[in-house]
């Protein structure tokens, strides 16, 4: 295992690590702010205090992430955080997405199935990683899977109730579900994809293979999916490989409105 | 107790004075939350676990350990550390820190989760164990909110965290 000193004396595998902790870190980032947009607006008042919890607490594992950052050398956690370029985010698109048509302060159209689905399919990849990152050869990074580990699992076990009892429910929930199932998987692929550095992060010992993990991801969602009356397409990447660095519009916006106060006075401290 | 020092004994005295900011009858200590204290000369480190990552009292809480330890006449630096490692799990939270969790209305932690993780508490006002939960997410991070049905009243439970989730 390695401290963060044996990891800036070795520069290729910090420069893996790196890679890996960004993807982490900016995954949690935005689906936190998407999901924190729902805040007043989620189907019930029981469901708001539970979504809002779940981004407070996915907001604090990014933290984290940023924080590994900056303890290696990368940066202020807080301006990794604000202050990036949506060119150098290595989120999945998947979760950069708007919640749905409308804006929130105005007319926010936002679909809750899409929300179910896309934070169901991202807790169940989050938590295959996170199983994996425990053994990670980087000892920071194994221990603060540890500590998140602890809270996700109150996330999945959240999301995967929504997600069954919606697919099962009456009236026009099923074939909502089907469609929002539909648009997550055509860019899960996205999320499970530990980009071009996936095959050196498993050679250095960081995280399992890329297709190790995914086909864990497919058993687990394999057990769920049997008893539902809902099958799984083929994931996809439609709208591009976000660990690339290719993003969509709806993160210049995302990151237009998060930022908003930051950039008013970057060195203050809140 | 031979073994600890004066200075360490008077950090230990002034930590108990440390509450949490959401729960004033709960010290940082009652909580689990301080793994080592470090004394050297006229400064002073204690490590400390986050209970939850995403809780904004941590902040808070390290300022007020770091104040309060100023307040020693001998203490001339004193910081707080968060660190990861052991994990903070609820098991920490100590028989007094139980106790006075349970006179602050709130159930403390569950001390076993059954084969599927799930868990129960009884009511903090009545003891009955007649309690249904209501939101595992509760007003903050580190809680859940549940329903006594025999009091009839609303209280809230400190959530169960543990390696074995």
């Amino acid at each position: 295992m390695k401290s963060v000193q044996e990891a800036q004396a070795d520069p290729k595998y910090k420069a893996t690590l790196t890679e890996l902790l960004y993807q982490l870190a900016d995954d949690d980032f935005i689906i936190a702010f998407r999901g924190s947009e729902w805040l007043g607006l989620a189907p019930h008042i029981e469901e708001d205090v539970a979504f809002s919890s779940i981004n407070q607490d996915t907001m604090g594992h990014a933290a984290i992430y940023y924080q590994l950052l900056e303890d290696l050398g990368e940066g202020d956690a807080d301006a990794l955080a604000h202050g990036r370029e949506a060119s150098q985010r290595k989120n999945a698109v998947l979760l950069e997405e708007v919640n749905g048509p409308g804006h929130y302060l105005k007319k926010p159209l936002y679909d809750w199935a899409f929300a179910v689905v896309r934070n169901y399919f991202y807790a169940q990849a989050k938590k295959i990683r996170i199983d994996s990152l425990k053994n990670s050869s980087y000892r920071p990074l194994a221990d603060a899977a540890v500590k998140i580990n602890m809270e996700l699992y109150y996330h999945l076990l959240h999301w995967k109730t929504w997600f069954t009892q919606l697919a099962t429910a009456k009236g026009e929930a099923p074939e909502r579900m089907k469609h929002a199932v539909e648009k997550v998987s055509a860019d899960m692929g996205g999320v499970l994809t530990l980009g071009p550095k996936g095959e050196e992060m498993a050679a250095f010992g960081l995280i399992e293979p890329e297709e190790v993990l995914t086909r864990r991801w497919h058993t687990e969602m394999e057990k769920v999916f049997e008893s539902l009356p809902l099958s799984l397409p083929p994931v996809q990447s439609k709208h591009g490989n976000g660990r690339e660095g290719v993003h969509t519009e709806d993160l210049n916006s995302a990151l237009t409105t998060l930022g908003e106060v930051y950039r008013q006075n970057p060195v203050a401290s809140w | 107790m031979s073994l600890v020092s004066t200075s360490e004994q008077s950090v230990r005295e002034m930590l108990a004075l440390v509450k949490d900011p959401e729960i004033d009858s709960v010290s940082v200590l009652d909580l689990g939350m301080v793994e080592q204290i470090t004394i050297e000369r006229d400064s002073v480190e204690v490590k400390m676990l986050p209970t939850f990552m995403g809780c904004p009292a941590l902040e808070i809480i390290k300022a007020n350990v770091e104040n309060k330890l100023l307040e020693l006449d001998w203490v001339e630096k004193a910081s707080a550390v968060f660190v990861y490692d052991p994990p903070w799990t609820s098991e920490r939270v100590t028989a007094e820190g139980r106790q006075r969790l349970k006179e602050f209305g709130i159930a403390p932690p569950p001390e076993k989760l059954g084969p599927d993780g799930a868990w129960h508490v009884d009511c903090p006002y009545c003891e009955s164990t007649y309690t249904t939960m209501d939101n595992i997410f509760g007003p903050t991070a580190c809680r859940s909110i549940l329903y006594c049905k025999q009091c009839k009243n609303p209280f809230e439970a400190m959530k169960p965290v543990s390696t074995m989730m």
